[in-house]
């Protein structure tokens, strides 16, 4: 088995982010890491957050900073990855790529001890910068330039120091003199060789600074002072004569700041009033704004609370106080950039990335601690405590969706969709959600407004060609045209010239300023002066099908006859030519008057007899055929549409434009053939099935290119993105005609008909493969279940650490009545009695926002919801008791059939993870389905010794994995009745599956196990392992012999049974249990071989077997913790393997990964890649210079086209 | 073998050694070894992102507190080193 691996979402969570101007010019860009994917995203002009550029890189990004040379206009990016190599990559406008202007080894590849990449310090002058490892290793590379103004950069300076952790580095901003670089260290050499303790427990923080002596061109160790030891992170604060250097030491508690040869400036980070009292607050992250004559910092806590901090300081730049004040509160980040136009960018850790805007810095009112007002204690220093308020400096004006983590993954098609929708269980504690994905882009519907009758198509046309918006909507109905005028509003006008007592066929704009509009009887051409000519059809003959541009127009008549007209120098529209077809046509189209010409070359023409023909429109060969094309059925629509896959600019790399010729066919298949240039002959034709009705094309704009609109059962979009054609769904309703609309409020939309209604959207977020449907949830998502029958879910949340909402609401309520006093609490009294009487009151504090309230760790909340996906509503939802936690479920139907199928819930009690996972028991609840499934009933509640981990219904009755034991229990009156059990399990039983009498047990640290179940002697036995230790996070049974897993270090692989093994045991009536009795080096007799194996790079933690398309095969789906989404697609031909493993040896050697790290290395990172295709590699191809494109082609005996046709095919045969 | 091959075997040994921490010796033991392994495992949980994101949905944390708990816990990974045998 080979395997095509895709991803279908990349990643959207976000590792870290830096920003600066990459592009050069006034705007900002942030770049953001997601794992193994950089993205480039600017704010337009509305505020919505754009991506400009996505690239996979195949390693892991783990730190990135920006940097600029003194003079220049231009940042760089520095990447820190896994590859053991320092890059820095500058943004290319012009092609719209990242090039790599330096890559330089320093050690090993892989997330390692003491290889640097983990930390990235750049001197704010942008001379050096300092990579760092954990331990030990920093190194610093001097930043230069040449005589051609190049970037330069030098050999390492080493700065180690062994024995030594290092928390976090950055640069000290000293103006001009040497560059200096901070780092928390811990030396443990001393606590690794006494025994006492003692060493352990004085082991103290120090702050070093390293100074980089230009002159001498090596590196010092100039100065290093203990500090405290909850020190986590540095930020650098301005100097040089912008402020007064030094850094701020971010601890557990405190704010600190430090410079040499200062005294610390020390105050502590206010806390939740709520908040426990054995917790600490860390600051997580940190972002710095600076002014002409001002900074200050904003501090994020890991609780979500931002704090700006602020100094002052004398003209001696001595600082005499730090101060922290409250500032707002938003979901907790990985990174913030505040923007110079006055937005903050917050990359959250879990949950949706946000763009925000500031509406202010900070109110004196706010809740402030300062250095001044320090007071130490006897127990150390006294806290300052405030309440979390309502967003006040902040107001959100973007959001970015992120389904990281995804912690479930389900396919099916509740709903009955044409294609299956992916359920998804995302988020953690309060962010957590369920969020249906539907493959397709989001569409957001500006107006709909209802018509009188039921029109049959509708076209926009603009007055003059010089305008940028269009001026009249033209809707046309069985007996009539209607004229609608775009303005402020939508209004119908009747001076516009056009004929409203008759349908239209098209209407255009021709010439520089003049309309046209073609009804079944003539031609109507309006003159921008309001003249009109009328050309009338000859005879008893009337127009069926129209074909034009601004330049030329052809007709056909009713009996297939074609005539053409042009328009004259004088603006006259001209009949040039006619021609008879065999029979009456079905569609035709001239492409657009290409740039520079006086008119197009071909035009196209679709019959009923299925037959598809290029004629010519040049004056010496007019109206001759210049190639056919026989199709599958008849051509129901047809575009001509000029494909500049790109001309560099902002989207991709160079490529000559194409003309594609577009054709919905009747039984639903789009083709698109490619149009030679030349000689009109048709070649490279791809198909694709679009649903259930013939395909109706219309051009559209996207981003301002032109885009092609298939409108079949469903809509799609067929256009340009970063070099790639894509065809996507639209997630929208059946919709019957279109044409692209521009107005002031919307400038690049659709207009549509469907039913009686005229729709007016746009579509936003390109690029994207999925739309999300998002319901909230109240605790993590465990896991969850699709009910098919009750077409309902039932989703297991927990959360560790955690309050009930019981607890938590009391809590509040005890809040705020004690806290009268506070200001902030006296806002919430306010509000708590304004609203009194009212049914919903706004929660002045929503979770998703603010969080929950932190509990000791020891406790749990935790309940078991069903969820009708479709209504979007809980049907029940049981929170659980006494510390109990769910964490296991399945539905069984048992042999006593009494009850129907149950839903039996695996659930711990007291479960503690540190110092070692212990629980103090378990049960297993069975309830019963009522209400039509809607409702739960309990019906009994078995304890058991350890957690259930993992439940299976097995030939009626329920297997269960508690800790090491695999169980088979089965129904009783007032509980589960033991049966049969198995105690060899090597650590804790996460999955069971199963198939016949075959058992599958996936193990927590041994991957599978294959077990038999012997109904006649009861007994339960393994009859075949795995050698190699797997730490397993998800599992699929695949086939017979094979299973699926994905492991803790981001590798999916497949395992078989070998074949003879397999029928050996199927034959053998003892089931190989003699071979089992003597067992074979501490584990099963036979082993299992590993058939595939792949790293992703992310921990995946859920597989599903499933086919996005109608009619398509089946791939294996996997969801990640990153929050996104794969397949993995067998080949079906040796022919195939054999090309994509072709391409994908060029592409690692022509096209290595942008962050240094090895294609093959990084797919095998821990285990040698085995018979998977990275398709994520073979589909940059498009992304290279054509000559590289070319000799690859070359090397693959095809053509650049014929590649990417196959890359098209591919992955149309996934999504 | 000759006396002059082992002196450079372990010159080359003890400037692994010293390069690379962890590099085992003849006479490493059990706490030593576990020490190291340990600090290699919390060196890969913070440099590979998803890991830590993974760690903090089990415990309900922040990746921030998470990594910060990692980086304190390779001081004294398992426990305190045993009592050394006087040679």
């Amino acid at each position: 088995m080979y395997l095509y691996s895709l991803s279908l979402q990349r990643a959207t969570g976000i590792v870290c982010a830096t920003y600066g101007n990459f592009v050069g010019g006034k705007t900002q860009e942030i770049v953001v890491a997601r794992g193994k994917v950089l993205d480039i995203l600017r704010p337009d002009d509305n505020g919505k957050l754009q991506t400009l550029l996505s690239v996979e890189v195949f390693g892991a990004i783990r730190s990135l900073v920006q940097f600029r040379l003194t003079g220049s206009q231009k940042d760089y990016i520095v990447v820190g990855s896994d590859s053991g190599r320092i890059v820095i990559l500058e943004y290319n406008r012009e092609k719209n790529t990242l090039d790599k202007v330096h890559q330089e080894t320093f050690g090993k590849s892989g997330c390692r001890r003491i290889v640097p990449g983990q930390y990235l310090a750049v001197d704010p002058k942008g001379r050096a910068v300092m990579i760092g490892a954990c331990e030990k290793q920093k190194l610093v590379y001097v930043l230069n330039r040449d005589n051609a103004a190049r970037l330069t950069i030098s050999s390492p300076l080493e700065a180690h120091k062994s024995h030594t952790i290092v928390y976090s580095i950055t640069g000290v901003d000293c103006g001009f003199d040497n560059p200096i670089f901070a780092a928390i260290e811990l030396d443990y050499s001393e606590a690794d060789q006494d025994s006492t303790g003692q060493a352990a427990q004085d082991a103290q923080k120090h702050l070093t600074f390293y100074e980089l002596d230009l002159g001498l061109n090596h590196v010092v160790r100039k100065w290093t002072e203990p500090i405290d030891n909850g020190a986590n992170m540095l930020v650098t604060v301005p100097g040089g004569g912008d402020g007064p250097s030094g850094v701020l030491v971010c601890a557990e508690n405190f704010v600190i700041y430090k410079n040499q040869n200062r005294p610390d400036v020390r105050a502590v980070i206010p806390r939740r009033t709520d908040l426990p009292a054995e917790r600490g607050v860390l600051i997580v992250s940190a972002a710095t704004h600076k002014q002409k004559n001002m900074f200050f910092f904003l501090l994020q806590t890991e609780y979500g609370d931002i704090f700006k901090v602020t100094l002052d300081y004398d003209s001696n730049d001595h600082v005499t106080e730090l101060k922290i004040r409250y500032f707002d509160t938003i979901p907790v980040t990985s990174a913030m950039c505040v923007l110079k136009s006055g937005f903050l960018f917050a990359a959250s850790e879990f949950g949706n990335h946000a763009l925000y805007q500031f509406q202010g810095i900070g109110q004196d009112t706010d809740v402030e601690s300062s250095s001044a007002n320090l007071m130490e204690t006897e127990e150390g220093f006294q806290p300052v405590f405030f309440q979390p308020r309502k967003l006040k400096n902040l107001v959100q004006i973007d959001e970015v969706e992120s389904l990281m983590p995804i912690l479930d993954m389900k396919v099916a098609n509740l709903f009955e969709e044409e294609t299956p929708q992916i359920f998804t269980a995302c988020g953690k504690g309060s962010l957590s959600s369920l969020r249906i994905l539907r493959p397709g882009l989001a569409v957001t519907e500006m107006a709909v407004s209802q018509l009188p009758g039921v029109p049959s198509a509708v076209w926009t046309v603009k007055r003059s060609v010089n305008d940028e918006f269009d001026a009249y909507i033209v809707v046309s109905f069985v007996n009539a045209t209607l004229v609608l005028s775009i303005g402020e509003t939508v209004e119908e006008v009747s001076d516009s010239g056009f004929l409203d007592t008759t349908p239209s066929l098209a209407v255009s704009l021709l010439g520089e300023d003049s309309l046209m509009q073609v009804h079944p009887n003539g031609i109507r051409h309006i003159r921008a002066d309001g003249r009109i000519n009328e050309w009338k059809t000859p005879g008893k003959k009337t127009i069926v099908k129209v074909g034009c541009n601004r330049m030329q127009v052809v007709i056909a008549l009713s009996g297939g006859e074609l005539i053409y007209f042009e328009m004259d120098m004088t603006g006259q529209l001209m009949e040039i030519e006619k021609r008879e077809m065999s029979g009456d046509v079905a569609c035709l189209d001239i492409a657009p008057v290409p740039e520079g010409r006086q008119r197009s070359r071909f035009l196209a023409v679709g019959s009923y007899d299925s037959t598809i023909r290029i004629l010519s429109l040049d004056p010496d060969d007019c109206m001759q055929i210049l190639s056919v094309q026989a199709v599958s059925s008849p051509p129901e629509s047809l575009l001509l549409l000029e494909v500049q896959a790109s001309t560099g600019g902002e989207d991709g790399a160079d490529h000559p434009a194409s003309v594609f010729l577009s054709a919905g066919l009747q039984n639903g298949v789009l083709l698109r053939t490619e149009v030679d240039m030349v000689t009109g002959q048709l070649s490279d034709t791809r198909t694709r099935f679009l649903g259930l009705r013939a395909p109706k094309l219309f051009s559209a704009l996207v981003r301002g290119r032109r885009a092609m609109l298939c409108l079949s059962s469903r809509p799609w979009l067929g256009y340009i993105h970063q070099g790639h054609f894509l065809l996507t769904p639209l997630s929208y309703e059946t919709l019957e005609y279109a044409a692209s609309f521009s107005s002031d409020q919307c400038a690049e939309g659709v207009v549509a008909v469907a039913g009686d209604a005229l729709r007016v959207f746009t579509i936003e977020r390109l690029g994207e493969t999925f739309n999300q449907t998002v319901m909230p949830l109240r605790y993590t998502p465990r896991k969850f279940i699709l009910h098919p029958k009750n077409k309902t879910l039932v989703i297991l949340e927990s959360d560790m650490g955690a309050l009930t909402t019981e607890e938590r609401d009391t809590n509040k309520k005890e809040a705020i009545e004690a806290s009268g006093s506070g200001e902030n609490g006296k806002m919430y009294m306010d509000e708590q009695e304004n609203g009194e009487g009212e049914e919903e009151k706004e929660d002045p504090l929503p979770d998703p926002q603010y969080g929950f309230p932190k509990a000791p760790s020891s406790k749990w909340a935790s309940c078991i919801r069903v969820l009708d996906p479709k209504a979007g509503e809980t049907t029940c939802l049981l929170e659980l008791q006494d510390n109990e936690a769910a964490l296991s479920l399945c539905t069984v139907t048992f042999h006593d059939k009494e009850l129907g199928t149950v839903l039996a819930v695996g659930t711990s009690k007291d479960l503690k993870f540190w110092p070692r996972k212990e629980s103090t028991g378990g049960f297993i609840h069975i309830y019963r389905f009522v209400n039509e499934g809607r409702t739960l009933e309990l019906v009994h509640k078995t304890p058991v010794d350890g957690v259930p981990t993992a439940l299976c219904p097995f030939q009626g009755r329920l297997l269960v994995g508690v800790g090491q034991i695999l169980r088979i229990y089965d129904l009783g009156k007032r509980k589960l009745l033991r049966k049969c059990e198995n105690k060899n399990f090597p650590n804790t039983i996460t999955a069971i599956h199963t198939y016949g009498d075959r058992i599958y047990v996936g193990d927590l640290q041994e991957s599978f196990h294959y077990v038999k179940y012997r109904r006649d002697e009861n007994q339960l036995y393994t009859f075949a392992d795995d050698s190699c230790p797997r730490w397993l996070t998800a599992s699929l049974h695949i086939d017979f012999d094979t299973m699926a897993g994905a492991d803790k270090f981001g590798n999916i692989y497949f395992m078989r049974l070998p074949q003879d093994v397999s029928e050996e045991i199927e034959d053998d009536p003892t089931g190989g249990k003699i071979k089992w009795e003597q067992g074979r080096l501490n584990g099963a007799p036979n082993k299992v071989e590993e058939i595939i194996q792949f790293h992703v790079g992310e921990v995946v933690t859920s597989l599903q077997k499933a086919s996005l398309i109608p009619g398509g095969g089946e791939c294996v789906l996997y969801g990640t913790v990153m929050g996104s989404v794969g397949a993995l697609l067998p080949f079906s031909s040796r022919e195939d393997v054999d090309f994509f493993s072709h391409l994908e040896m060029h592409l690692r050697q022509e096209n290595p990964p942008l962050c240094g790290r090895d294609h093959m290395a990084f797919r095998s990172a821990y285990f040698p890649v085995k018979d998977v295709i990275d398709g994520d590699l073979c589909e940059q191809y498009p992304t290279l210079s054509t000559e590289l494109q070319r000799k690859i082609a070359d090397e693959l005996d095809r053509t650049p086209g014929e590649i990417l046709k196959k890359l098209e095919d591919i992955r149309n045969r996934i999504i | 073998m000759q006396a002059s091959d082992r002196f450079n075997i372990n010159s080359q040994l003890e400037h692994l050694q010293a390069k690379y921490v962890g590099t085992g010796h003849a006479d490493l033991n059990r706490f030593e070894w576990a020490v190291n392994i340990q600090r290699d495992s919390f060196a890969s949980y913070i440099g590979h992102y998803p890991l830590l994101a993974y760690f903090a949905v089990a415990e309900n944390e922040s990746i921030g507190r998470e990594r910060y708990n990692f980086m304190q816990k390779m001081l004294v990974p398992c426990g305190l080193p045993p009592e050394r045998e006087e040679d």
